[in-house]
């Protein structure tokens, strides 16, 4: 076993997790900086492929505000108004500090120039030329953390539970994957940075570490989630033909810059009968379209592969090459000539609006539990803006770092092997249980596939209450089936130990996922009901979700959060 | 995203060298559907959700190609396992070469300030 000890303790190393530990470590905490990944590279932000919203207002007029009404029509009246507010009003300090960093934002005349995006009032979403916004944010990002002499970063150590006593969090426990040694860490605070849940289901952008442990951690920690109802899809996720060496959100760019048509099986513009806007106009905000598309499906007007068609034809070659440059040879190379060939697309699991209930500091109800990035609930309610989540990561982290820190400078260290005991006796149990050799030796891959499927088809972008009952029976069987699974005993990278933790994570996320999903007996933004195809009036309200005494999600409801501190 | 879903009766091999330093490496092969344009990735996630989970192998945007952790030799070739096609004939893939092998596909990529056993290899040191 290996013991650490740090004043504050840091979750996940994407955008929110760096951020975090650079602002920790300038307001004088010691810090590690741990991911079960490679530092920098595990979650969505080095694949982000765009932009970034702030309202700088270097090229026209405007104002966090500004930016600041457009998140709230956004949310559908689900925002919490102090933590939207917070993100419009940072995101511009945030931005130019990066600026100050060299991150690259593109430039117009010397000024750092914004494209124009959907439900946007200005255009104020910043990027890094081609398509390179994730990779370059991540890398200045790395190189800041890494000129910190405070922060310890640690790649490939896995953090499993946090530690509480006594209502406070006193560390975490967890495992370093290259020897499979179990790591207690004593720390006075705590960060959540562990980024999103989308890999639960089976069409996603999700990298495979999205699989819901910060929000599975905070609940078992005691610490409240609110709006898990509220998985986005993004509508024209890359369908086919197979596409190597680019994700599937590319698209979005590119309608950014360009436009691009969509149109059904036969060949028909179909946005307008959802209430969104056709032709080249991209204006439509994500869940119009997710919703357009699923129901042209259910029309039989999708593709063989069950997508539309997604066209630049239009589009005279010059000015997609002065658009995307390298992109189009990246295109070319998988057979793909967007003067002549259309794309199909459909949606995809790609953003998660719910998450950790923490307040404007960044604390959850744990004292010295905080939380940042998309992991956190709250900033952008039923429906998220494009371009708002790379600056939530950035804003909320770099104040969960400076809250935290002003916590746990300083204060004495509280650990007692005792609290961590039933952590490390499950981690233990789990690597001693011995396969007789005879089991499946696929059951813990077969079980990610089911859920990912089960979520898919139960849980996805168009929801009834008979399928999602049906999914809550199985998915709390499945943590059942869990519990006695038995992983490889190779002491080495132990991707089925790894697997095992992640289907922990994914299953009781998943739960929370369906269960506030039944409970909203409307449809709101991102949550899309058959059985209620309207909104109601009389749901505008938050869900807490907490974990009972037997293990079993709780809900109750809480008034959205209005008002915006000075 | 997840490994394919598929209809189609064709497969194609994939041979994966298993083992840990101190043991004699071996080759085992896996009959994956094959899709038109799949990816190597495509088939060892394939593998890993439907005929042996315990395959290990480092990888985390899965398609994107951003994260730079999916590299491997196919056919004693370097090559990110997420833009390399599945060649329809089969393909074998390997741990790379230069680097030390931890397991199966998984080589030691971390940079060293990164790495426990490193770290505080250095603070004994003082
Ligand atoms: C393909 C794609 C494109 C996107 N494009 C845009 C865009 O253009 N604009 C925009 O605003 N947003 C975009 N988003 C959303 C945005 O990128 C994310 O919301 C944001 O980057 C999240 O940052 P984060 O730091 O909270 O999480 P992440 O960047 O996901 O980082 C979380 C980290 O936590 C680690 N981790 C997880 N669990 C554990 C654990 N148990 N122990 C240790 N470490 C753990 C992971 O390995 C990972 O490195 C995109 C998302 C995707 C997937
Ligand atoms: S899986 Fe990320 S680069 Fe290949």
């Amino acid at each position: 076993m290996i013991h650490l000890e740090t004043d504050v303790l840091v979750v996940g190393a994407g955008g929110a997790g760096m951020y975090a530990a650079i602002a920790a470590a300038r307001n004088g905490a010691d810090v590690i900086l741990a991911d079960k990944s490679l530092i920098s590279r595990g979650g969505a932000t080095i694949m982000a492929q765009m932009t970034t919203a702030a309202a700088l207002g270097d090229e026209e007029p405007d104002s966090w505000e500004k930016h600041y009404e457009d998140t709230l029509e956004a949310g559908r009246g689900l925002c919490n108004e102090e933590l939207s507010a917070i993100l419009c009003r940072e995101a511009i300090d945030r931005i130019r500090e990066m600026d100050d960093w060299k991150v690259g934002w593109a430039r117009k005349d010397g000024n750092i120039t914004g494209v124009m995006a959907p439900g946007h009032s200005v255009p104020r979403c910043v990027y890094v030329d081609f398509l390179n916004t994730g990779p370059a944010v991540a890398k200045c990002l790395r190189t800041q953390v890494a000129r910190a002499d405070s922060v310890m970063r640690v790649s490939g150590l896995a953090i499993n539970d946090v530690v509480v006593e006594n209502g406070a969090v006193t560390g975490a426990v967890g495992w370093n994957l290259e020897d499979e040694t179990p790591v207690t860490i004593a720390a006075n605070a705590v960060i959540i940075a562990a980024g999103g849940l989308t890999r639960l289901y089976q069409r996603n952008s999700a990298s495979v570490n999205m699989n819901g442990d910060g929000y599975a951690m905070a609940l078992r920690a005691g610490a409240d989630l609110i709006d898990m109802e509220f998985p986005q899809f993004f509508p024209i996720g890359h369908l086919a033909p197979r596409l190597v060496g680019m994700d599937p959100i590319m698209w979005d760019p590119f309608r950014y810059k360009l436009g691009g048509r969509l149109f059904n099986a036969e060949g028909e513009e179909f946005l307008h009968k959802y209430g969104g806007e056709d032709a080249e106009k991209y204006t439509t905000t994500r869940d119009i379209i997710s919703y357009g598309i699923t129901k042209e499906h259910e029309a039989g007007l999708t593709t063989e592969n069950g997508g539309v068609h997604l066209s630049f034809q239009h589009i005279p070659e010059e000015k997609l090459r002065e658009a995307f440059g390298p992109v189009i040879d990246k295109l070319a190379a998988n057979g793909i000539d967007l003067t002549k060939d259309t794309v199909e697309v459909a949606p995809i699991a790609h953003y998660h609006m719910g998450g950790i209930r923490v307040n404007g500091q960044m604390e959850t109800s744990i004292t010295g539990l905080y939380g940042a990035g998309e992991v956190v609930g709250g900033a952008n309610g039923a429906n998220r803006l494009s371009g708002n989540a790379i600056p939530e990561a950035f804003v909320f982290g770099e104040r969960a770092g400076r809250f935290a820190a002003e916590y746990a400078r300083g204060r004495n260290r509280v650990w007692s092997d005792a609290a961590a005991q039933e952590h490390l006796d499950l981690l233990n149990t789990l690597i001693g249980r011995q396969s007789d050799g005879s089991g499946d030796k696929a059951a813990l891959g077969e079980m990610w596939f089911e859920l990912q499927n089960l979520m898919w088809e139960k849980v996805g972008v168009l929801r009834t209450g008979d399928k999602l009952a049906a999914a809550l029976t199985r998915i709390r069987e499945m943590r059942v089936t869990l519990a006695d699974m038995v992983p490889a005993d190779d002491a080495e990278f132990n991707m089925t130990l790894q697997d095992w933790y992640d289907l922990r994570s994914a299953l009781l996320t998943a739960e929370s996922v369906t269960l506030a999903a039944i409970n909203r007996t409307e449809s709101r933004g991102a949550h899309q009901r058959e059985d209620f195809e309207e909104m109601d009036p009389a749901q505008v309200h938050n869900q807490r979700l907490r974990l009972g005494d037997d293990g079993e999600v709780l809900s109750d409801y809480l008034p959205v959060a209005k008002g915006v501190a000075a | 995203m997840s490994a394919p879903v598929t209809n189609s009766e064709k497969t194609a091999p994939i041979t994966i060298q298993r083992g840990a330093p101190g043991e004699e490496p071996w080759m085992e092969t896996y009959d994956v559907p094959w899709r038109p344009g799949m990816s190597v990735l495509d088939a060892i996630v394939w593998v890993r959700t439907h005929a042996d989970s315990s395959v290990a192998f480092r990888y985390s945007c899965v398609s994107a190609n951003a994260c730079k952790e999916c590299m491997v030799a196919v056919n004693g070739k370097t090559v990110y396992a997420c833009t390399e096609r599945l060649s329809e004939d089969g393909s074998e893939v390997g741990p790379l070469k230069n680097k030390t092998l931890i397991r199966d596909l998984v080589t030691d990529i971390v940079p060293p300030k990164e790495n426990l056993r490193t770290i505080l290899a250095e603070r004994a040191k003082g």
